[in-house]
Parts: C-alpha cells; sequence; structure tokens
C-alpha cells in the first residue's frame, strides 16, 4: 500500500505546485539512469575497468569515485563547448574530435590539481584518473547527454546517476568475484569467461527493473 | 615475420576479441544481429588500417612525450570521416550502431596497435597488421552477432526462419555477455589443439 500513498502525495503535490514537473523529471532520469538502463549491464558502456579493475570490493569504489568525479565534470565542459562553441560554429561534426581531447586534458588537469590540494583524495583516488581517459563511459555519456538535448541541470543528473550506476555494477559485481576466486571453477572457464557468464546473471537481474519508470 | 602471418595472425593467435580481450564495450554492444556485428568490425578494420598507416609516417617526426594525443587526434579524425560516410550512405546501419560510431574512438584496440606495432614499423607492415587485427575483430563479431541472432530472433543476417519461438533474451543485454563468455570457452578449447 505504501507505493500507491507516495503516488498519492506525489499527484497531491503535483497539483498544489508543490512538487514541479521538473522534480519529476529528473527522479525519472536517476531512478532510470542507475537501475533500469544501467550504463555497464544495459548499455555495454565502460566494460573494459568493470572486467578489469573490479577483483576487489574496495579498488572498485575507489574506480567508481574517480569515474563520478570526472563523468560530472567532462558533462558539464562538454556541454557548454557544444553549446558555446560548436553549435554556435556550426561545426558539431568536430564533436568527436573536441570531445575526446577535452575529456583527456581534463583528467590530466584533475590529476595534477588533487596531488596539489588533497594529497589524501589523490593516494585514493591517483592509480584509478590515468584509466578513466579509455574508459568509453565517459566520452559516452557526454555524448548521449549532448544528443538527448539535456539542459545544463539534467545533464549533470544524468551523468552523475550514471556514474553511480556504474560504481554500483562495479561494487556488485566485485563482491561476486571475491567469493568466485576461492569456488573450484572448470579449467576451460576461468578468468574473463566466467566473469562475462557472471555479468550475465547479473544484467538478468536488473532486467527486474524494466518498465519500473517510463525512460527519459 | 612473413608478411601472411602478419595478417593471418590477428585471426586465430592474436585474435583481438577472444585472447587479447579488447574492444570489449561494442563487441558487446552492437552484436545484437550479425550485420550489426559485421558492420561495426568493418568500420573499426577501416579506422585500424587507416590510423595505423598514418601514424606509421608520422612517427618519425612526433615527439615522445606528445605522442599518445597526437594518435588519438589521428584516430578521432578518422572516425569523423568514417561517422560522417556511414550517415550519407548506410543511414540504417549508422542509427543502429548509434553512439558507439564515435565511441570506435576509444576502442582501445586502435590505440594498442598504434602503441604496440605502427609507431615501430614502416608504412606497408602496419597495414598488413591493420587489416589482419580488423578481420579478427570483424570476424568475430560478425560470429558473435550470428549466435545471438540465431538464438535470441530465430535469423541469420535478416533471414528468418524460425519467427517468435527463440528466446527474446539472447538479443537483449544478458545474452550479450553470456553468448560472449560461451564463446570464449569455445575459442580456448579449440585454439589451443
Amino acid at each position: 500500500m505504501g507505493e500507491i500513498n507516495i503516488s498519492k502525495e506525489v499527484i497531491q503535490g503535483f497539483v498544489d505546485g508543490s512538487v514541479s514537473v521538473e522534480a519529476i523529471t529528473l527522479f525519472a532520469i536517476v531512478i532510470g539512469a542507475i537501475f533500469v538502463n544501467n550504463v555497464v549491464l544495459s548499455q555495454f558502456l565502460g566494460i573494459c575497468p568493470f572486467l578489469g579493475v573490479s577483483s576487489k570490493v574496495e579498488t572498485s569504489a575507489g574506480m567508481g569515485m574517480a569515474v563520478t568525479f570526472v563523468m560530472a565534470l567532462a558533462t558539464v565542459v562538454t556541454w557548454a563547448l557544444q553549446n558555446f562553441i560548436l553549435v554556435p560554429f556550426g561545426i558539431e561534426y568536430m564533436q568527436t574530435i573536441v570531445f575526446i581531447l577535452v575529456i583527456a586534458a581534463l583528467v590530466q588537469m584533475v590529476e595534477i590539481v588533487l596531488k596539489k590540494v588533497s594529497p589524501a583524495l589523490y593516494q585514493a583516488l591517483g592509480i584509478f584518473l590515468p584509466l578513466i581517459t579509455t574508459n568509453c563511459a565517459v566520452l559516452g555519456v557526454a555524448i548521449i547527454a549532448v544528443q538527448k538535448d539535456f539542459d545544463l541541470l539534467t545533464s549533470v543528473v544524468y551523468s552523475t546517476s550514471i556514474a553511480v550506476g556504474f560504481a554500483l555494477a562495479l561494487i556488485l559485481f566485485a563482491g561476486i568475484r571475491e567469493r568466485l576466486d576461492v569456488e573450484d571453477v572448470p579449467q576451460g572457464m576461468r578468468g574473463v569467461p566466467i566473469a562475462l557468464i557472471t555479468a550475465g546473471l547479473l544484467a538478468m537481474a536488473f532486467m527486474g527493473f524494466a518498465n519500473v519508470v517510463p525512460l527519459p | 615475420m612473413s608478411k601472411l602471418q602478419l595478417i593471418t595472425k590477428g585471426i586465430i593467435k592474436e585474435n583481438p576479441t577472444f585472447v587479447l580481450i579488447l574492444g570489449m564495450c561494442p563487441t558487446l554492444g552492437v552484436t545484437s544481429s550479425a550485420i550489426n556485428g559485421m558492420g561495426m568490425g568493418v568500420a573499426t578494420m577501416v579506422v585500424l588500417i587507416m590510423s595505423n598507416m598514418v601514424i606509421s609516417l608520422i612517427k618519425s617526426i612526433v615527439p615522445d612525450k606528445v605522442r599518445i594525443p597526437a594518435f588519438i587526434v589521428v584516430i578521432a579524425s578518422f572516425v569523423t570521416i568514417i561517422e560522417m560516410l556511414m550517415k550519407a550512405y548506410v543511414p540504417s546501419l549508422y542509427a543502429s550502431l548509434g553512439v558507439f560510431i564515435p565511441l570506435i574512438v576509444v576502442n582501445c584496440i586502435i590505440l594498442g596497435r598504434a602503441e604496440a606495432f605502427a609507431s615501430k614499423n614502416g608504412i606497408f607492415d602496419s597495414a598488413l597488421d591493420g587489416i589482419g587485427i580488423g578481420l579478427g575483430f570483424t570476424l568475430s563479431l560478425t560470429a558473435i552477432g550470428a549466435v545471438r541472432e540465431v538464438l535470441g530472433s530465430g535469423s541469420i543476417f535478416g533471414y528468418t526462419f524460425a519467427p517468435d519461438v527463440m528466446p527474446l533474451l539472447f538479443i537483449l543485454a544478458p545474452g550479450g555477455f553470456l553468448v560472449l563468455g560461451y564463446l570464449m570457452v569455445l575459442f580456448n578449447k579449440v585454439a589451443k589443439r
């Protein structure tokens, strides 16, 4: 019955004007990006770190944090570039080249700034930062956010939620793989094959979230 | 290494998908049908051959410290060209591959070959290496796409033979992981003989 009460409240708030349409849309985008269209398990972006890094829960959490940070920052910068430079000058076809260079430069800059400003955070995230340039999820999300014509706030919310979904998938998967290490896996399936099949089962579980919210 | 070996090594011994395990995102993302897999494979192969050739030409004039950004610009230029060509000539394939076409630029196979092969070898050998690795990638993607299409929608290369009876799961996300996992086991078993 709880669900019905919540939706009644939301509808009531919607009628009063205390819950805005934007808030509901943003909520749908958050849930959609984390669970329904999980970046790794249903959109197949960022598979390399998913298979490569996720053998321990701690490193997965570190990678997840680094990706969240860079992804949100990259989306803001690429959004500004797209709307203030590429579109006004009519050179949208330069998108791929500009975006990948900006992301590569941004990762370098974040690394340098973190090293100076917060050595503790740099210690925690440091080794993951260079890996992020080749994480296709960062470029992919920047392109998708531009393609969907999101405004700045929606872009930031969208990319942060995607990154949280990435971290969630990574940490869940790491938990499973820690247990898999001590299991007696058949010879030919050790390593990547069993990891892929496990990911398949995890993706199947995430399919349970389908149709929870309308797709943004 | 002979010229022929440069081409054939990419198919079995250094197969980018099943042995080197590179470029997993497009491998899983676009292989819901054999045609899509093949289209992605060919697009990647063209970019790989062109970028390998250009990088092998410019290797002596690019300073060592900025070589990675320089390589990325070369690769991104060819990806942009391919993207425009596909949009103009194969719009349906362009639509079904979607965001994975611009993402060819972050495919680790291409940067990997640039760094490991093209920056050390001549233009002709680099082109052959691109053809070999590209062929291996195309064949793997087509094979995965064909298996998923047969199991998931009961058709092959668009020719339907068993409509509406196959489990849809195989063309959805979980099917991609499962099919790739089991094909990898099979490949390891067969290739080790």
